[in-house]
């Protein structure tokens, strides 16, 4: 079987797992939601990480969106506007941010990005009158083609708009990495200087890429607000942002599915280590960060694809 | 034959270095023309002042009438000029193939984020491009895997590939193999002559220039100082002495 057609085949599979699972164990509903949101995400950094760039400020987009669903929804509470207006305020913001950050690489397009992330932070702590500083703010409940959804109904109705998009977008990113568009992102990371004699204006291949992880990053952070229902600048902090570049290497910087294998097992390790070693389970991410770093470059799907190549062997 | 690339006048100085002290060249179409000299002349300038990637202090260079200093590399390319590198610079982590297939999709202009790079009709242009220079062997190689001579080539295949009218080659044969030096500059030069492509190149190989080149430009310190056919210069004996080296009373080495 092809490689691609494999990769398919387990992205569905995996999506139906996600579904009986949330269907079996309901509370689970709402980590996996989370999962699916920052999976999203995800997919943004691994574009971004495919250009050779780590941006340590993604969560400033998450926390774009999600913030404009927390101003927006008490005016106009339904979902199937909010989204693309709070989706449609990451991508904005994200050109203008990345009409500057294209210009720098590496450790400078890193720092810029995880610098305008912070101040935005303070803005959302200090700002209290707008934003209730820490406190954050508490979202409405909000309606789906105007009915209001309550309880496990509303549960289930945001779980399915992540899962969508989570599809939608996966396969947009993988048909975007096979053009040329998307390959000449790796061109950035190899030979930048050959892009500009072959024609190719490389700042703009990066904004493009750029504008369209600050689009996925406001999807998730829609979610997230919908799910949470509950905004803070925690949203936006540089712990936030880190947690999306740990869960690209986790799930293996190379792979879409990776983005949402390495946040599902992510959110799961979370919940249940921070249940039962509440004082210990930042120690086991650590660990675990270390341990795929020096063993498990490809991440989880890298661990998978060499499984099946020993299998096969 | 008409003009096809004009250097009038051009001045350039690295601190105290002059790299161009009053060039003036006329690139006929067509022709295939040599650049030698020593190290330090400033024969990779000239290359990267005509393809943007450095501006005169002075002087002007102009392509079909048209100045290029000011413009921007990837506003030359687009004009029909492209080059390759003296250090191969390709897609380290794409196949051969690949870094074929994206020269011609940036020759198409359009970046689509959509359709796949290895689209039919890139793949099969991108495959009769390599089969022309010999590489279809090292197709599905990656980039950081090739021998110096198979880098050399894909360098230049891809410049091929954007169907410039002129190609600007710094150091075709450098680093290549001494056994397959004259097979690639046969490839070459029957691949440049198929596609009507006016070549200039920088060579220390003088045996590869009097293979391939109609003139030779003799570089010496930022000026020209011998220009024509290469029978007459490289017999020339102050070109003798001072670039290839060859001292009263016999015995070569070569300029490095």
């Amino acid at each position: 079987m092809s490689r691609s057609r494999l990769e398919i085949l387990a992205g569905l599979a995996g999506a139906l797992l996600l579904v009986l699972i949330a269907w079996g164990v309901p509370w689970l509903r709402f980590v996996l939601t989370i999962a699916l949101a920052k999976g999203i995400t995800v997919l943004g950094i691994l574009l971004l990480l495919r250009a050779g760039q780590v941006s340590f400020g993604h969560a400033m987009y998450v926390a774009i969106a999600a913030y404009t669903v927390a101003f927006v929804a008490p005016r106009m509470p339904e979902v199937l506007l909010l989204l693309p207006l709070a989706a449609l305020a990451s991508t904005a913001v994200g050109l203008v941010v990345g009409l500057f950050v294209m210009r720098y690489r590496e450790i400078f397009f890193g720092m810029l990005n995880l610098a305008l992330s912070m101040v935005f932070y303070s803005l959302l702590e200090k700002l209290y009158t707008i934003t209730h500083g820490t406190d954050g703010i508490r979202l409405p409940v909000p309606t789906f083609l105007g009915q209001t959804l309550t309880g496990p109904t509303y549960e289930w109705a945001v779980f399915g708009i992540a899962l969508v998009l989570a599809i939608g977008f996966a396969l947009l990113v993988r048909v975007y990495l096979a053009a040329p568009l998307g390959q000449a992102l790796a061109g950035i990371k190899t030979r930048e200087a050959r892009l500009e004699f072959m024609g190719v204006p490389a700042r703009y291949v990066l904004l493009s890429a750029y504008a369209l992880s600050a689009l996925m990053a406001g999807c998730g952070g829609t979610i997230i607000a919908l799910t949470s229902r509950h905004v803070t600048p925690a949203l936006a902090y540089w712990t936030a942002s880190g947690e999306l570049v740990f869960i690209a290497i986790l799930g293996g910087a190379g792979s879409v599915l990776g983005a949402f294998l390495g946040a599902v097992v992510y959110e799961l390790t979370r919940v249940y280590a921070a249940a039962n070693l509440a004082d210990a389970w930042q120690l086991i991410l650590g660990t675990v960060l270390l341990l795929v770093i020096l063993f498990a470059p490809g991440g989880l799907v890298g661990m998978a694809q060499g499984l099946r190549r020993r299998k096969s062997a | 034959m008409s003009v096809l690339l004009s250097a009038q006048d051009l001045r350039l100085a690295f601190g105290g270095v002059k790299a161009a002290d009053g060039i003036n060249l006329d690139v006929m179409e067509r022709e295939f023309l040599a650049i030698i000299g020593p190290n330090g002349a400033g024969k990779t300038t000239f290359i990267n002042m005509s393809t943007g990637h450095l501006r005169p202090q002075g002087g002007s260079i102009t392509y079909q009438g048209r100045q290029v200093l000011g413009m921007k590399p990837r506003d030359i390319v687009r004009m029909g000029i492209a080059r390759s590198f003296q250090l191969p610079q390709l897609f380290t982590e794409h196949t051969v193939l690949e870094n074929a297939a994206m020269a011609v999709a940036a020759r198409e202009g359009t970046f689509s984020p959509f359709r796949p790079l290895l689209r039919p009709a890139f793949r099969a242009e991108a495959e009769a491009l390599l089969e022309r220079f010999g590489l279809t062997a090292a197709a599905h190689q990656r980039a950081d895997a090739l021998n110096e001579g198979t880098r050399k080539l894909t360098d230049i295949a891809m410049a091929v590939a954007m169907k410039p009218r002129l190609l600007l080659m710094d150091e075709p044969t450098s680093g290549v193999a001494a056994a397959d030096k004259m097979a690639v500059v046969e490839t070459l030069a029957r691949v440049l002559r198929e596609a009507g492509v006016t070549a200039v190149f920088v060579e220390h190989d003088m045996d590869v220039v009097a293979r391939i080149a109609d003139r030779v430009a003799v570089w010496g310190q930022g000026r020209i100082a011998a220009l024509g056919p290469p029978e007459q210069v490289l017999s020339d004996p102050m070109v003798q002495r001072d670039v290839i080296g060859i001292q009263p009373g016999g015995g070569a080495h070569a300029a490095a």
